[in-house]
């Protein structure tokens, strides 16, 4: 009875041995866009591009599918990918719904809903404006944030978990500051700095303090006692006790709250310049949302999705070197 | 091998020694009263007795953990202020620090007291001696309950401390394992010939180890009496001798049963 319930599940686990054949399906997926691209005729309401793009891209996919196989040796790498074959097949049958909905048959307002070929068209048209220039203007205003942010989180943190009166004075200040989401003081931060541009350092800056402060106050407080205990009968003073024993046993939670601190600082940042600072990937959205460019505005949000993907994952990637000492301890 | 310290180091002696906790409930709590002892250069001293005799409280105050109410500690004529190298600590918990390998955790105390540098060869000798030379670059949480406390020991050791504090170091650890571990303390002992103050409620192991066993009870806790343990080493665990001891303390301790009293006749 058990048995037959679960047998859809026993399929699932006998999956790998299908491999090759879902190994197939994303590249039939792959053909079945193309063709579908080709044969089907375009509505004509879509205003067209130079060359077809996604054309292009579905044929450089393609190859990849075909030929990446056959030119990884190493095994381990071989199964990572093999093991996305079923993503990459339905993530191209979605692209070819989408190119079927928009470009052939129209199906919802094109003015909104482009085709891929015209968001391609900007990625590769609008490369140099769009990452040369707004999403350089946006790293250098996120990365001078956060790195401010996390500085200030980290002093603040250490000294409300060291020192009494610093816990006495700062506790409250975090409390009732801190849950203040940080563009609701974009009215005063606006006149209170010389430029929008270090009002918007500051607004990220403050995303990032809280959250980084907080997590690090706890989690010195929550080192164990015996810890300190020992490290002084090691010889070890005050100073060298934060930053040997006290931040290092903390770290755990620190990278929590440095990762909260990521998270909203990505939103600081893209309201910070919707509403002040005239530059960067996010007034880039806005102001193609106005002009009714929604090709750029989706161009513009797969640019800010592939960065803040990659941030995180070097963001991850740090951590795991960082707290390697925790492997097998703790999991995330 | 480990340079000897010179056997005129390492004297403890206490002096009225009191200590009073506050209670959660407001109350105050006498965990010490009036304890006088002195401890030789060299000489290896246990504290036996049920919880709540104040043994680990007195080594803490030896430790420079806690400071005492009443009374003065003193080692080699200087009053004891707080924690310090000189007096090196393991606890029964070896509390390796886990963000650190273990070369990093016996390098500690060196990089500590700003001596890395200087002598750097020491961390390769100390994890030599507890038999930890090839795990090094090993974290804590890889190493067994009886490694980890080799790995603890040997972060005391390697500043060369004039005192060795143990706070039940064998506590955690299974029969087997810490005969074992008995036996490297006295051969760790024999190399280094430091004062060695240990706490502890396995009358075996004081006897095993102990020049002098400090029998202490509680409420409030005080020492009840310092018995000498005539046997030289190394010592057997069997001989009638041992046993005798051993049934002398757990007498004082009224932990011996009662055999004059049989609960059933034959």
């Amino acid at each position: 009875m058990v048995k037959s319930l679960l047998w859809p599940l026993n399929r699932l686990k006998e999956a790998p041995s299908l491999r090759p054949i879902f190994h197939h399906l994303a590249v039939w997926a792959a053909l079945l866009a193309l063709a579908l691209d080709v044969y089907l005729k375009d509505s004509g309401l879509q205003p067209p591009t130079e060359r077809p793009y996604f054309r292009y891209f579905l044929v450089l996919a393609l190859i990849w599918l075909v030929i990446a196989p056959l030119i990884v040796r190493s095994p381990e790498l071989k199964a990572k990918a093999l093991a996305k074959d079923n993503f990459y097949a339905v993530a191209l049958l979605l692209l070819a719904i989408l190119n079927v909905v928009t470009g052939k048959y129209t199906l919802i307002p094109a003015i909104f809903f482009p085709t891929p070929d015209r968001v391609l068209a900007v990625l590769v048209e609008d490369f140099n404006y769009l990452i040369l220039v707004c999403l350089y203007a946006s790293a250098k205003l996120l990365l001078a944030g956060f790195f401010s942010g996390a500085l200030a989180g980290l002093i603040t943190g250490v000294a409300i978990g060291f020192s009494k009166p610093a816990a006495y004075w700062l506790n409250p200040l975090i409390k009732i500051l801190g849950p203040i989401p940080p563009t609701a003081w974009i009215p005063i931060v606006l006149v209170a700095f010389p430029t929008t541009w270090a009002g918007a350092v500051f607004l990220i800056a403050l995303a990032v303090w809280f959250p980084t402060a907080v997590m690090t106050g706890s989690g010195i407080l929550n080192v164990q006692n015996a810890y300190f205990e020992v490290s002084s009968a090691l010889g070890a003073k005050r100073i060298y006790q934060i930053f040997l024993v006290g931040i290092p046993a903390a770290m755990p939670l620190i990278f929590n709250g440095l990762f909260s601190g990521a998270c909203s600082s990505f939103l600081t940042l893209m309201t910070a310049e919707m509403i002040g600072v005239k530059n960067g990937i996010g007034w880039y959205i806005n102001w193609q949302r106005e002009m009714l460019s929604y090709a750029n505005v989706y161009a513009g949000l797969i640019v800010i999705a592939i960065s803040f993907y990659s941030l995180i994952t070097l963001f991850f990637k740090v951590r795991d070197r960082i707290l390697v000492w925790q492997k097998g301890m703790i999991k995330w | 091998m480990v340079t000897a310290a010179p056997q005129t180091e390492g004297v403890i002696a206490i002096q009225g020694v009191s200590k009073i906790f506050p209670h959660p409930d407001g109350s105050l709590v006498k965990a010490l009263a009036q304890v006088d002892l002195t401890v030789a250069a060299g000489e290896f001293v246990s504290l036996i007795g049920p919880s709540g005799c104040g043994k680990s409280t007195l080594l803490r105050l030896i430790a420079g953990l806690d400071q005492a109410t009443t009374g003065t500690l003193e080692l080699d004529g200087q009053i004891i202020r707080g924690p310090a190298a000189e007096r090196g600590l393991v606890f029964q918990n070896p509390y390796l620090f886990p963000w650190l390998n273990i070369y990093n955790n016996v390098a500690f105390g060196l990089r500590a007291r700003r001596v890395y540098k200087r002598q750097k060869h020491l961390v390769a000798r100390y994890l030599e001696l507890v038999g930890l030379a090839k795990f090094g670059l090993v974290y804590p949480h890889h190493l067994s309950g009886g490694m980890a406390q080799r790995a603890s020991l040997a972060r005391a050791l390697i500043n060369q401390p004039r005192v060795l504090l143990l706070d039940e170091p064998l506590g955690a650890l299974d029969a087997f394992t810490r005969m074992n571990m008995q036996d490297e303390i006295l051969r760790i002992r024999a190399e280094s010939l430091i004062t060695m103050v240990m706490v502890t409620h396995d009358v075996d192991e004081a006897i095993y180890l102990s020049d002098r066993i400090v029998v202490m009870t509680p409420g409030p806790g005080q020492v009840e009496s310092v018995i000498s343990v005539p046997f030289s080493r190394p010592r057997a665990r069997n001989t009638p001798d041992f046993l005798s001891l051993r049934s002398r303390i757990l007498e004082i301790l009224n932990f011996a049963g009662r055999l004059d009293e049989p609960a059933y006749q034959i």
